[in-house]
């Protein structure tokens, strides 16, 4: 072992102000902007659509996996599908253009997780809605869900419960039709869908066929 | 046979026919006995098919008919005193192996104390495997004695769990995990064993490790967009690689050799990244980030042309990301697509393994940047900012100068763990490594506690004549030193290194930097000597009280062929520096207290 050095004297160097320093900035999400402009990433509403094996647990990885990197979910539906084995997955998100890549991407890691894809805007989207109002005004109530295109699932003295199908606009106009006869309970699926047309929505690799 | 021989063999009036039919039952239940195994004996057998030689675990009630299969097996067994001792093992294992590391538990509180291991072995990618006993099938989701839903509770710090459902299944189960934990970006995982899983039979042949068919990993990026990835990195002035722990882990130390070498482009790593490049050669800038060399700060803040490879953007790396490498392109090649643009925006993604990577790169370049004035910077910077410490004569002993003897008196493979906290960095700094998986800590989850049981992951891990030391600080010794039971039952050649300031060593250096020097909860002068409590376990103790006897301390604690602990009396006033405080701006690293 060599002999100890006894004039080491700290650490050298210029202070933080005598240094060179970058000419550029990135935002907050780690994109580079140039340092004159304010760059912003508002979010955005859009469907993630993700075809998953239809396993136990499936469900809880996603939700978790939500919860845990704070994503801004809106809705999020889960069945079965033509195939047996198969699940469908729908998520509404509202989050900027980098948190949505994230959503994709992390979701592709689940393990179950078939394909993922963002749907895009022509998509068909659909969602249920069942809305218990009070009843004292009966065929008023019968008028809004006609011309909603609605189904009176339950009438009685006190209540009466509507079934609506549509999008996610058609769904809420109707509930605010709705609150002039007081609102009692909703429940809402939130939404599924499709791709339009002849796109698909999920793509499986043919050796899981 | 021969039972069933002597049945009918006194009975010579039996008919001919019927002794005929006894025997060919008795054939039958025989291969039938030969073909059937328990989930156990499948679980164990999986094991063996996945090439697995040691496990390391602590028994317990739902797990103990897995371990009564490991009784006939081949298989070496670490027993270790705590489960979280068993994770950071298995871990430690998968880092200097590159092999999954294996861990084994029982339910409930066995499970529940592997899960800082599991976290930390997330964190970092290691390739870990976890078998956790569980309650019977039919008493799980009751809150049965010692049960805890232990695929819940792992889920979010796993790469993936298995709830084992049938003694059929599990076989496949294990393997699977196997397969998933070392596939692409390596990481944890977990297979948890109902007891009557374990217990049940089955005549399905274990199964080779084979990743589910919904798992595609992307080895090679796209050509275009390594065209164009090579094309900036041509025209870059003042280029600069970021090695990450992708590199080490993906074999890929070589090819990140020739390519920096033969394009001349300096190299700064990560923490996990550490190892990827020899720090001794001109081009290496070494560690970048809260507590990174001034020169890699200095060349990662400045640069250009960020060539960043398996790398996740962690926080301490990074600093504030508004100030990261805000000049820069940057190129990021990770196996994984979720690392790409999480953090860092990335303008040219290559999704691909870091070699085969880096060998696209180097193909599709037509000629190399021109990096002589920016080469040239960086070495003046390596001068101008280069790693010192004050010690003066009569000052105490500087940790600093425990890393560098140490290093001095060791081989260049000789491997490296750490606890977390003021030594770790000075270990980072002031040890100089060479080669790749060398380097073992704990970088992501910081555990407190992973030094000791590291080493001795590392220690089964390593080749026989490669040394394995540890620096530890006396805070982070104290959470897991009762693994030295193991390294003595075992006699494990380490020497843990206790470098001892009485202190939980780095929240003392926050709360003096960034609470006004309020050392709540911070101060630890009720520490044991170290020497002492190492005799008590049956390892042999030394003490370095000063610069006078720490050189023979030090080659008398190296030349133990056993387990040692050497309690290093350092000055209690040392601080880490160079330092970017948390979210800071790399650039404005301080070297000191008067910069913060």
């Amino acid at each position: 072992m060599s002999e100890r050095d006894t004039e080491r004297e700290g650490l050298p160097g210029p202070a933080p102000e005598d240094r060179r320093r970058p000419k550029g900035r990135r935002t907050s999400q780690g994109i580079r902007v140039d340092p004159e402009v304010e760059a912003e990433h508002p979010p955005r509403r859009t469907v993630i659509s993700a075809l998953v094996e239809h396993e136990p647990g499936v469900l809880a990885r996603v939700s978790g996996l939500f919860s845990r990197r704070q994503f801004n979910i809106e809705s999020l539906t889960v069945a079965d599908t033509q195939n047996d084995d198969w699940a469908r997955i729908t998520v509404v998100v509202e989050e900027p253009d980098p948190g949505i890549d994230q959503v994709e991407k992390q979701l592709e890691k689940v393990v179950p997780v078939i394909h993922v894809r963002e749907l895009a805007d022509d998509a068909v989207t659909r969602e249920l809605v069942v809305v218990k109002v009070d009843a004292d005004r009966p065929h008023e109530v019968h008028a809004i869900t006609e011309m909603y295109n609605g189904k009176t699932l339950d009438a009685g003295p006190r209540t009466i419960t509507v079934e609506l199908t549509g999008d996610e606009q058609k769904i809420n106009d109707a509930i605010d039709a709705y609150r002039q006869f007081g609102i009692r309970e909703i429940a809402r699926t939130g939404q599924t869908a499709l791709a339009r047309g002849e796109t698909k929505t999920a793509v499986v690799p043919d050796h899981l066929k | 046979m021969t039972e069933h021989g002597a049945v009918t063999e006194p009975d010579e009036a039996e008919p001919e026919a019927e002794s005929e039919a006894t025997e060919a039952e008795g054939v039958d239940a025989e291969e039938a006995e030969v073909a059937k195994r328990t989930g156990a004996e499948s679980v164990v057998a999986s094991l063996e098919a996945a090439g697995v030689e040691t496990v390391f675990g602590v028994q317990g009630g739902a797990i103990m008919p897995v371990y009564d299969a490991l009784y006939d097996s081949g298989l070496d067994h670490v027993t270790m005193a705590h489960e979280q001792g068993a994770a950071h093992a298995a871990d430690a294992y998968g880092a200097v192996s590159g092999d999954p590391g294996v861990c084994m538990a029982t339910s409930g509180p066995g499970a529940t104390n592997l899960v800082t291991g599991l976290a930390d072995a997330d964190m970092d990618s290691e390739p870990v495997v976890a078998l956790t006993g569980q309650v019977p099938t039919e008493l799980v989701g009751n809150d049965a004695f010692q049960e805890t839903d232990t695929v819940g509770v792992t889920t979010p710090i796993t790469k993936s769990n298995y709830f084992a459902s049938s003694p059929d299944t599990v076989g496949e189960d294990v393997s699977t995990a196997f397969a998933l934990a070392s596939h692409g970006r390596q990481g944890p995982t977990v297979v948890d064993l109902p007891k009557d899983v374990t217990t049940g039979e089955t005549d399905v042949d274990p199964v080779e490790p084979e990743v589910p068919g919904t798992v595609d990993v992307q080895t090679r990026a796209d050509d275009e967009n390594v065209a164009a990835a090579a094309q900036t990195i041509v025209d870059a002035d003042e280029p600069v690689i970021l090695a990450g722990g992708g590199v080490v882990k993906g074999d890929a130390t070589e090819e990140l050799y020739a390519f920096a070498t033969e394009h001349e482009i300096p190299v700064v790593t990560t923490m996990p990244g550490i190892g990827a490049f020899p720090e001794d050669h001109d081009l290496a800038l070494e560690m970048a980030g809260m507590h990174g060399t001034g020169y890699a700060n200095m060349a990662i803040t400045l640069t250009d042309c960020l060539l960043a490879v398996g790398t996740r953007f962690d926080d301490r790396l990074t600093g504030g990301v508004d100030s990261f490498a805000p000049d820069a392109e940057v190129i990021h090649v990770d196996i994984d697509p979720a690392e790409i643009s999480k953090n860092i925006e990335a303008d040219h993604p290559l999704v691909g393994d870091a070699g085969t990577v880096l060998d696209q790169l180097d193909e599709a370049m037509p000629t190399s940047p021109d990096t002589e004035a920016w080469v040239e910077q960086c070495r003046e910077w390596k001068e101008e900012y280069r790693l010192d410490y004050a010690a003066p004569e009569d000052e105490p002993l500087k940790p600093q100068y425990v890393v560098e003897a140490v290093d001095e008196a060791t081989d260049r493979d000789t491997v490296v763990t750490t606890g977390v906290g003021q030594h770790q960095m000075w270990a980072c700094q002031f040890w100089t490594y060479t080669e790749p998986r060398t380097w073992v800590s704990s970088h992501g989850l910081g555990a407190m506690g992973y030094g000791l049981p590291s080493a001795i992951g590392a220690r089964v891990a390593a080749d026989d004549d490669q040394s394995v030391v540890s620096f530890d600080g006396d805070g982070s010794f104290l959470m897991t030193c009762q693994e030295l039971v193991v390294a003595v039952r075992e006699q494990m050649d380490i020497t843990v290194f206790v470098l001892n300031n009485e202190a939980i060593g780095m929240v003392r250096q926050w709360q003096d930097a960034f609470f006004d020097g309020r050392r709540m909860a911070s101060e630890y002068p009720w520490v044991p000597k170290f020497d002492t409590l190492a005799e008590a376990f049956g390892a042999d103790g030394f003490r370095i009280e000063g610069y006078d006897d720490a050189p023979d301390v030090i080659e008398e604690a190296l030349a133990v062929d056993g387990p040692a602990v050497v309690d290093v009396y350092i000055d209690p006033t040392e601080d880490v520096y160079p330092m970017v405080p948390s979210g800071g701006d790399n650039g404005q690293f301080a070297l000191s207290e008067d910069h913060l």
